[in-house]
């Protein structure tokens, strides 16, 4: 930390990452005010993780400690891989924001609370039994009281509002407080406004006159012994923008369409967390694709299938119990040998669970969670940017194997940001399409198309779409012969098929990469993650290995489903087998089966993803048991 | 393949030796309902009249179209290869039960279907699950036997992304009413361009005798020995409350009535609702004998067309509408004429309500057929289709590298 020269009277200090928290009510605008401080992070050319934390309720009662809305955001100068574990600034908006996050913050953190919403009133809806600004229980922070209701007001007295509308805009002074305390380009928090209220000008003024109000607020108070720098992190070199891992999902299937020339057909059901995905692919209809909102989860699954059916590319989104509605669907698709993909932005489970809540508790019904042997590829993304390289290759595969194809992502991937680079379109890999017609495909001895005879390599079966001349036939969930395609219920036809398509899955390892190991190649232990703990492992190993001698290495599967051909090989290279998921352990006993190994399960089951520091204590404890 | 390398010696799908219900027609050209009265003079003073038919959208395009009456034989004309209901039927043995009531539904689809269109391969048949819904593998075309209730949801999708495909619905009672209703009504308000035939035998068949949303209280069956407490629902009406576009009836033993029936929903632009009274002569046999048996058929149907006043019964009989209530009278006895009957009006909604609902498990009156409401209303494919081109036009075709870049982007060098 150094001190540097700086144009106000605060002096400022330059540190290496810092973690912030917006708290307040779900009717404060947190998510909004979290999402700017955010983007003008990017801009200020950090690297960055967000946790957004919000409740199911649109707008809970005011002040209750359920009703709280949180937006956490890590950014540093250099590589962020999570959210943060302990915050370092929490902007209170309330007693009842105060009490649910007091425990995130530091020793020695900052707490901005509004002062304003410390009456009894308050307390009394935070369960406060005393008032914390005044009882001594926040001794060891640095708390700025600030009256953010009342400045608000008279920022806006020359206003024609209502009180309500002007107590609406006081997280503009939040966010004006905190992008000065950061050292933060306020112009693009302007810009946004500008455009967002473009159709009401007092309301638009209003939040402008808020904003700066608040970024100057802290030169005046002389509350703050100082400001804050942190310097551009050293990311690649490429251009960058932040995205969400929903609307990274979202680009990567309109990048499948237009690297495949195939339309795609995207059905769905407004769930949380998935639908975002609908709000942003349904913007997208210049690319041919169509988006169908159907009436229940399982019309969405069957719309994209009879798509699919017609030569498009058959795409539904939704979380964990809308997978559970389309299971049939899927097994439809297995049999039919029909390209699917269906994405599953997983949340808080079993049943309706915590819907606003990060899970990953739906690995085995994504693999096994089917009627019969219907094997189906899994696959996983690891980070919100990620999410666009998974869903073009979920696209990929689904169409090669002529499968039914699940993609994880889950709520703290769907709505977390982060900077990314965009990628070169002409880089993706090819997405090569072919249809059978009455030249190539497969027939009999009189001429009759044979939909069932397979790709000697991949397996798959020829797509023939309804339109193409002579190529007449039909299909459906019953048993099929494994040429004819007709009806079959031939025993021995039977195994063959199940064994078949068992075997085409299963056949995808070919063309899979070898396995990335971070950090250490051999050593005392092998974590092994999937999915969006990729950065709290990322951040556990770097650290351990840091901090001592320890040889620890990371492997993060995309594929669950099947698994590379060459993890075993890599498990033997290490002491100890660790499986971080956010789950009951659910990798895990797929490892343990699979390889015939001791694998150590760290579980969490809190809706909330890792902090590293819990991943570290757990390589450790590990490390220990395998000597 | 070409229409003369089809497997040879297919017998067309029909009925089997000893079934109970009338073979296929012989006559070819379209029939009007059968024995239904004509004597249509000019409406007198008391008649209801028909407004002008609602306009029509023109006939649909190239699949739609009328390639002429259907030929017996291969053959070319005009140089267009001229499809026969041979080429619609498929080598698969046809295995419904001897005399069940598919099969006419069957033969009469296999006979139309070459009159209205002349790319077979255009045509796509989705069906559920249950004994009719096997109807896709016995038609020589594209088909899918989805999931139970589902066909709905999966003919959307294939719709939806492919409008110029002929696509049709096959489903039954439990299909469409029990497991798949919610789909069902769906489709019908979207207005989905594509026909569905909903075979309703009252019974589950392929599960062997269970009572139906469609049977009738009091039903016995394996699942109601002491009968079943489960009030029926009507699907014609359950399908105009759907705000279906196009709603029709026949029945399995009246062949020209059920061609006819299939040509107009053909025609329609959107969803055609058509339901087909089809016995199940295992489980629930003589379900319609009423309604389909020569010695009762005259006295308990009456054929509604359009512009004709409601007769039945040879003549003898008409329907009156009594303020909101339908009335049988009597056209022998020199007090009523047909100028008293309620004239036909398809595209009147009020009228089609009160006819399907109110000439429904009643024994006084007849049992209604015929084309009973149509209504041009855009299609949702053709909707999903105009957006998007609408879109394309106003933005551009999409540009995937300019959409990768949209918003703030910095540049790291």
């Amino acid at each position: 930390m150094s001190d540097t020269a700086s144009p106000t009277t605060t002096p400022t200090r330059t540190l290496p990452e810092v973690t912030v928290l917006f708290a307040g009510d779900s009717g404060d605008g947190m998510q909004l005010t979290g999402g700017q401080f955010s983007h003008a992070t990017a801009l200020a050319r950090n690297d960055l993780a967000t946790l957004p934390d919000f409740p199911a309720e649109i707008r809970a009662p005011a002040g209750t400690l359920y009703g709280v809305s949180a937006f956490q955001l890590h950014f540093g100068e250099r590589a962020i891989h999570t959210p943060g574990d302990e915050v370092d600034l929490l902007v209170a908006m309330n007693a009842a924001a105060l009490k649910v996050n007091l425990g995130r913050v530091r020793s020695g953190g900052t707490i901005i609370v509004n002062r304003n919403s410390f009456a009894q009133r308050d307390l009394d809806l935070a369960s406060y039994e005393s008032n914390p600004l005044e009882d001594g229980s926040l001794e060891g922070y640095d708390v700025v009281e600030v009256e953010l209701t009342k400045l608000t007001r008279e920022a806006l007295a020359d206003f024609d509002l209502s009180t309500k509308d002007t107590d609406r805009s006081k997280n503009m002074f939040a966010l004006g407080l905190a992008l000065w305390m950061y050292t933060r380009p306020i112009e693009p928090a302007r810009e946004w406004i500008r455009g967002k209220f473009a159709t009401n000008e007092t309301i638009r003024d209003a939040n402008l006159t808020v904003l700066n109000k608040g970024y100057h607020y802290g030169d005046i108070t002389e509350a703050f012994a100082a400001r804050y720098e942190v310097p551009p992190a050293k990311l690649d070199p490429g251009v960058y923008r932040t995205i969400k891992g929903n609307d990274a999902l979202a680009l990567g299937l309109v990048a499948a369409t237009v690297k495949s020339g195939l339309k795609i057909f995207y059905g769905t059901y407004p769930i949380t967390p998935a639908s975002d995905l609908l709000h942003a692919l349904s913007r997208y209809k210049e690319f041919g694709l169509r988006t169908f909102q159907a009436e229940d989860e399982i019309a969405a699954v069957g719309s994209a299938l009879g798509a699919s059916f017609g030569g498009g590319l058959g795409v539904t989104a939704t979380s964990g119990p809308g997978v559970a509605l389309k299971t049939e669907f899927i097994g439809l698709a297995t049999m039919t040998e029909l390209p699917l993909v269906v994405i599953d932005v997983q949340r808080a489970g079993p049943s309706t669970g915590m819907p606003t809540k990060t899970e990953q508790s739906d690995l085995m019904m994504a693999i096994y969670g089917r009627n019969g042997e219907a094997p189906a590829p899994v696959l996983a993304a690891k980070t919100p940017g990620d999410c666009f390289e998974a869903a073009y290759e979920a696209a990929r595969i689904a169409v090669k194997y002529m499968t039914p194809v699940l993609l994880l992502s889950d709520g703290y991937l769907g709505n977390g940001s982060e900077p990314w680079r965009i990628p070169d379109p002409d880089a993706l890999p090819d997405f090569p399409v072919h249809f059978a017609d009455s030249e190539d495909a497969p027939t009999d001895e009189d001429g009759t198309f044979l939909p069932y005879v397979r790709d000697a390599e991949t397996l798959a079966r020829p797509w023939a779409k309804p339109g193409t001349p002579a190529l007449e036939h039909r299909l459906g969930g019953l048993e099929k012969d494994e040429r004819t395609g007709g009806v079959s219920y031939d025993p021995e036809n039977h195994q063959r098929m199940t064994v078949l398509r068992a075997e085409k899955i299963a056949g995808i390892t070919r063309e899979l990469p070898p396995l990335e190991v971070e950090g250490d190649d051999n050593g005392e232990v092998l974590v092994i993650g999937w999915g969006s703990t990729y950065g709290a492992i990322k951040a556990a190993v770097n650290h351990i290995r840091d901090e001592s001698d320890l040889r620890v290495g990371h492997v993060h599967l995309r594929w669950l489903n099947p698994l590379p051909a060459d993890l075993g090989e890599v498990i033997e290279r290490f002491g100890r087998v660790l499986v971080p998921e956010l789950n009951h352990g659910q990798l895990v006993r797929l490892l343990r089966e699979r390889y015939l190994i001791p694998a150590v399960s760290l579980p969490k089951i809190q809706g909330l993803p890792f902090k590293a520091s819990e991943i570290q204590d757990a390589i450790r404890a590990a490390a220990s048991n395998a000597n | 393949m070409s229409d003369d390398q089809k497997p040879k010696g297919v017998k067309p799908a029909g009925l089997p030796t000893g079934a109970k219900p009338a073979g296929p027609p012989k006559a070819a050209k379209p029939a009007g309902p059968p024995k239904a009265a004509k004597p249509a003079g000019p409406p007198g003073a008391k008649a209801v009249k028909p407004p002008a038919r609602p306009a029509l959208r023109p006939p649909k395009p190239p699949t739609a179209r009328v390639v002429g009456a259907p030929a017996e034989g291969d053959g070319e004309a005009h140089g267009l290869p001229v499809l026969t209901r041979k080429d619609f039927a498929t080598p698969a043995d046809v295995r419904w039960c001897p005399g069940c009531g598919d099969y006419a539904v069957l033969a009469a689809v296999q006979r139309v279907l070459p009159e209205l269109t002349e790319k077979k391969e255009d045509v796509v048949f989705i069906s559920g699950i249950g004994c009719s819904s096997r109807f896709p593998y016995y038609m020589n075309t594209y088909g899918m036997h989805s999931i139970h209730g589902r066909a709905p949801t999966v003919a959307t999708g294939l719709k939806s992304s492919r409008p110029e495909l002929d696509v049709w619905v096959i489903t039954g009672d439990g299909d469409a009413l029990s497991i798949g209703a919610g789909h069902f009504a769906h489709m019908l308000r979207r207005n989905v361009d594509l026909q569905v035939i909903l075979f309703n035998n009252q019974i589950y068949g392929l599960t062997k005798g269970q009572y139906s949303p469609t049977s009738e209280v009091g039903k016995v069956t394996k699942s109601s020995p002491y009968g079943s407490l489960d009030h029926p629902f009507n699907p014609a009406a359950l399908a105009l409350g759907a705000d279906a576009s196009f709603v029709a009836r026949t029945m399995d033993r009246d062949p020209k009535h059920m061609q006819a029936m299939l040509r107009r929903a053909h025609a329609h632009r959107g969803t055609a609702f058509v339901e087909v009274y089809q016995n199940c002569n295992i489980f629930n046999d003589g379900a319609f004998f009423d309604f389909t048996e020569k010695d009762s058929k005259p006295e308990r149907t009456v054929f509604v067309e359009h512009g004709q006043p409601l007769v039945y019964d040879d003549g003898t009989k008409g329907i009156m509408l009594d303020g909101v209530t339908l009335r049988s009278v009597n056209l022998d006895d020199g007090n009523r004429s047909t100028d008293d009957c309620l004239v036909w009006d398809e595209g009147d909604k009020t009228l089609a309500f009160l006819v399907i609902q109110q000439l429904f498990w009643n024994d006084a009156l007849p049992r209604p057929f015929g084309v009973f409401y149509i209504e041009d209303r855009p299609a949702y494919d053709a909707m999903l289709q105009e957006q998007v081109e609408a879109v394309t036009e106003k933005k551009g075709e999409g540009d995937l590298r300019a959409l990768l870049h949209a918003g703030a982007t910095w540049t790291i060098s």
